[in-house]
């Protein structure tokens, strides 16, 4: 295509612009791929976003940081533990706070669930965009467990706001431990039925074998973080790399391959989801006692049973609810391994109550420029499979 | 007067006989279609751990009755662009090649009733298989012309897909076929079942160049019904719907109902061709048990064609297009040559 001089656009090529999106089945929300089709084959595609634009970053700046949390929730509304700690981890680095052992513990626990939930709705439909049916409802009925525990613990099925700036906002009860680990010893037998109908399904292995190939300098220069950039052979994750929130406490693998294609991707997200059932094994077991959250009551809210009883407790319960917690002047960045990729919040505070600006790096809109590299030259059906494969989230890219 | 019915019916005893049976017998299928598409959606619910329609009438079986009610109330929006006459005549033309193609099926053997003979068929023509293929062959037109009309790219697509796909898998379709042809040695379907209805000669199936056939034919069946894993030309995922992504209300249903029926039609060739027919080979060979017996196994396979669709992921277009031409279509000739050398000797 190019543009005339009366600025209409005239064919050179016998080509077809195929809009792809915004609402269309599988482009994972309102994604829009500007195709140029030639025939059944991907010339050319243009990512085109924003439908989803919330404006999450710009009305943070008006919110005091403890609500700022529930709005990480929306933005990746498949991982929102995730989100959550990484404001909080940011917030907490600028506060200069040392958070308690065993809240560490409980967010891991809570951003692994959160990892299986996530890769199970990616699995569920990623099966679905290539055809396999059942595999997305055997999907659903698992992260279906995983969503129960979640309300239990925190009230809300799937915008739980657990993490808190200090710690987490409730402790674990006996209950909900008996309830992840009931989830933990069934799910690794569930991991195998998936497995069962895809890994080495011919059909499966005919449409993501060699698939959307991403080689390792390009997956670097892309800038893709996460599971495609580990299936390009990087190994790469910040659990192992620059360890947070207490992930150097425990022993698991980081999956790579060096495929880079569909099918790469697909077997590098199953084999986290059993790393991640390993972490949550290893978290359960030394699951130490003690505080939830941070004892500071100037950053963290006090308990409610002493409200009626302390003097302190009141006026602190009250400072904080009506205007917050002052975090010091100053900029960060604290990157977290999220399930699509690094997640981090850059927050500039001024010194007042209300971050000056927040940032989010989020992976999924970092990986769109590769992802669509990935469809040039490829049929239409792999448009579908590759968009499924780098799991994007539309809530974070168009925040 | 009364007497001149008497006469007209005494001159056009065929003709009126005719008429019946065709009014019976595709009034017949296309009451089969709403219990079809309640077992797929039973069944699949099944399959995929839930429990499928349940709610409207016994066992959900109501569902596909006030679905139907639904669809024919709805609005049907027709967009400027489309080609308003091939648009409505798309859907006309695959129902009307669906249930025309079952006209030549044979649901049980000859039997006598009221002293005359008849069969339970519309027709009992000599070249009965090769009538099946041509006119299910034209129901190809009705896809494509519901792509093009739509003036929707990706409709264009599905039927530009369903197009490719139908040409290369009715090759192997009819070379399969050729094989029971040459087998038998005979067109006509009824002839066919017949050849089989006494041991050592029961079942096609378990002759060795058929039961390559059978595969061929089945796997051929399925692309040629556009079922999975074969259903590109309305692959959902790519397509959003292929060819049916611009109707809405009747006009949508009758694609369902025409894909439906191509499945039942499918599904009878293979018991006719391969499993005996009517044959039971046990019971008393008494026309009702033929027919329940042959009923059967049309259920049965119309089981496996549901069951397929929840177990395999989609094939993509150029690796169907392979599969056809460079796997099925050797492999089938191959086949038919085996079969011919066989009969020589």
């Amino acid at each position: 295509m190019s543009v005339t001089e009366n600025g209409l656009l005239e064919r050179d090529k016998d080509t077809m612009t195929l809009n792809m999106g915004p609402s269309h089945p599988s482009t994972h929300g309102v994604f829009r791929a500007i195709l140029e089709m030639d025939g059944e084959v991907v010339g050319s595609a243009k990512p085109d976003i924003g439908y989803l634009h919330t404006g999450i970053e710009k009305t943070s700046e008006a919110k005091r940081y403890s609500h700022v949390i529930p709005m990480t929730d929306r933005l990746d509304y498949l991982n929102p533990p995730g989100n959550n700690l990484a404001f909080c981890l940011s917030t907490e680095k600028l506060l200069g706070i040392k958070i308690p052992l065993r809240s560490q513990y409980l967010r891991v626990i809570h951003c692994e669930l959160a990892r299986i939930a996530s890769h199970l709705v990616w699995l569920a439909t990623h099966a679905l965009d290539i055809g396999a049916m059942t595999v997305f409802l055997y999907c659903w009925r698992e992260r279906e467990e995983i969503l129960d525990l979640n309300e239990e613990i925190s009230g809300v099925r799937m915008m739980t706001s657990y993490i808190r700036v200090g710690g987490v906002a409730k402790d674990a009860t006996e209950d909900w431990l008996r309830g992840v680990r009931k989830f933990v010893d069934h799910f690794a037998s569930k991991v195998d039925e998936y497995e069962q109908l895809l890994t080495r399904n011919p059909i499966w292995l005919d449409r993501t074998e060699g698939v959307g190939v991403m080689d390792r300098a390009s997956a670097i220069n892309y800038g893709m973080s996460g599971p495609a950039l580990r299936a390009s052979g990087v190994d790469f994750d910040f659990r192992k790399k620059r360890p947070y929130s207490g992930y150097g406490n425990f022993e698991f693998n980081v999956p790579t391959r060096t495929e880079g294609d569909v099918y790469a991707r697909y077997l590098v997200r199953v084999e986290e989801m059993r790393e991640s059932r390993e972490i949550l094994v290893q978290a359960l077991r030394d699951l130490p006692t003690g505080e939830y959250k941070n004892p500071n009551s100037k950053v963290s809210l006090p308990d409610r049973d002493k409200l009626k009883s302390s003097m302190e407790v009141l006026i602190h319960h009250f400072k904080l609810a009506s205007e917050g917690f002052t975090v010091p002047k100053g900029e960060t960045y604290v990157p977290i391994e999220g399930p699509r990729g690094e997640v981090g919040f850059y927050i500039v505070s001024d010194g007042s109550n209300i971050p000056y600006r927040v940032k989010l790096r989020a992976p999924s809109f970092m990986a769109i420029p590769g992802m669509c590299k990935m469809m040039e030259g490829s049929f239409i059906a792999d448009v579908v499979a590759v968009i499924g494969s780098i799991d994007i989230v539309m809530g974070e890219v168009d925040r | 007067m009364i007497d001149g019915i008497f006469q007209f019916i005494d001159e056009n005893t065929y003709l009126l006989l005719g008429i019946i049976k065709a009014v019976v017998i595709a009034s017949a299928l296309l009451g089969v279609v709403p219990l079809l598409v309640w077992l797929e959606r039973r069944l699949m619910g099944r399959f995929q751990v839930r429990l499928g329609p349940n709610r409207v009438g016994p066992y959900g079986l109501g569902q596909p009755i006030s679905d139907s009610i639904k669809l024919l109330f709805k609005e049907s929006i027709i967009q400027n662009s489309a080609d308003k006459f091939l648009f409505h005549l798309a859907p006309v033309v695959v129902v009307f090649t669906a249930i025309v193609s079952f006209a030549v099926i044979p649901m049980t053997g000859p039997f006598e009733l009221f002293g005359e003979k008849m069969g339970l068929w519309a027709s009992n023509i000599n070249s009965g298989i090769l009538f099946v293929f041509a006119i299910s062959g034209m129901g190809i037109y009705g896809m494509v012309l519901a792509g093009l009309s739509s003036n929707n790219k990706y409709s264009l697509m599905g039927g530009l897909r369903s197009s490719a796909q139908m040409i290369s898998y009715e090759l192997t379709l009819g070379l399969a076929a050729l094989c029971v042809i040459v087998h038998t040695g005979s067109l006509n379907l009824v002839d066919m079942v017949e050849r089989q209805n006494s041991w050592p000669n029961a079942l096609n199936l378990l002759n060795p160049p058929l039961m390559i056939a059978f595969v061929l034919f089945f796997i051929a069946g399925i692309a040629e019904t556009n079922r999975a894993p074969f259903d590109l030309p309305e692959a959902e995922q790519e397509l959003v719907a292929g060819f049916h992504t611009e109707y809405t209300g009747m006009k949508f249903a009758m694609f369902f109902m025409g894909e439906y029926i191509n499945m039942v039609t499918m599904s009878a060739l293979i018991t006719l061709m391969f499993l005996g027919g009517w044959n039971t080979y046990i019971l008393p060979d008494w026309a009702i048990i033929g027919f329940v017996a042959f009923a059967f196994k049309v259920s049965f396979l119309l089981c496996v064609f549901i069951w397929l669709r929840s177990t395999f992921p989609r094939i993509r277009y150029d690796r169907l297009m392979t599969f056809g031409w460079k796997f099925l279509l050797p492999i089938a000739i191959v086949n038919l040559f085996l079969e011919a050398a066989i009969r020589v000797i």
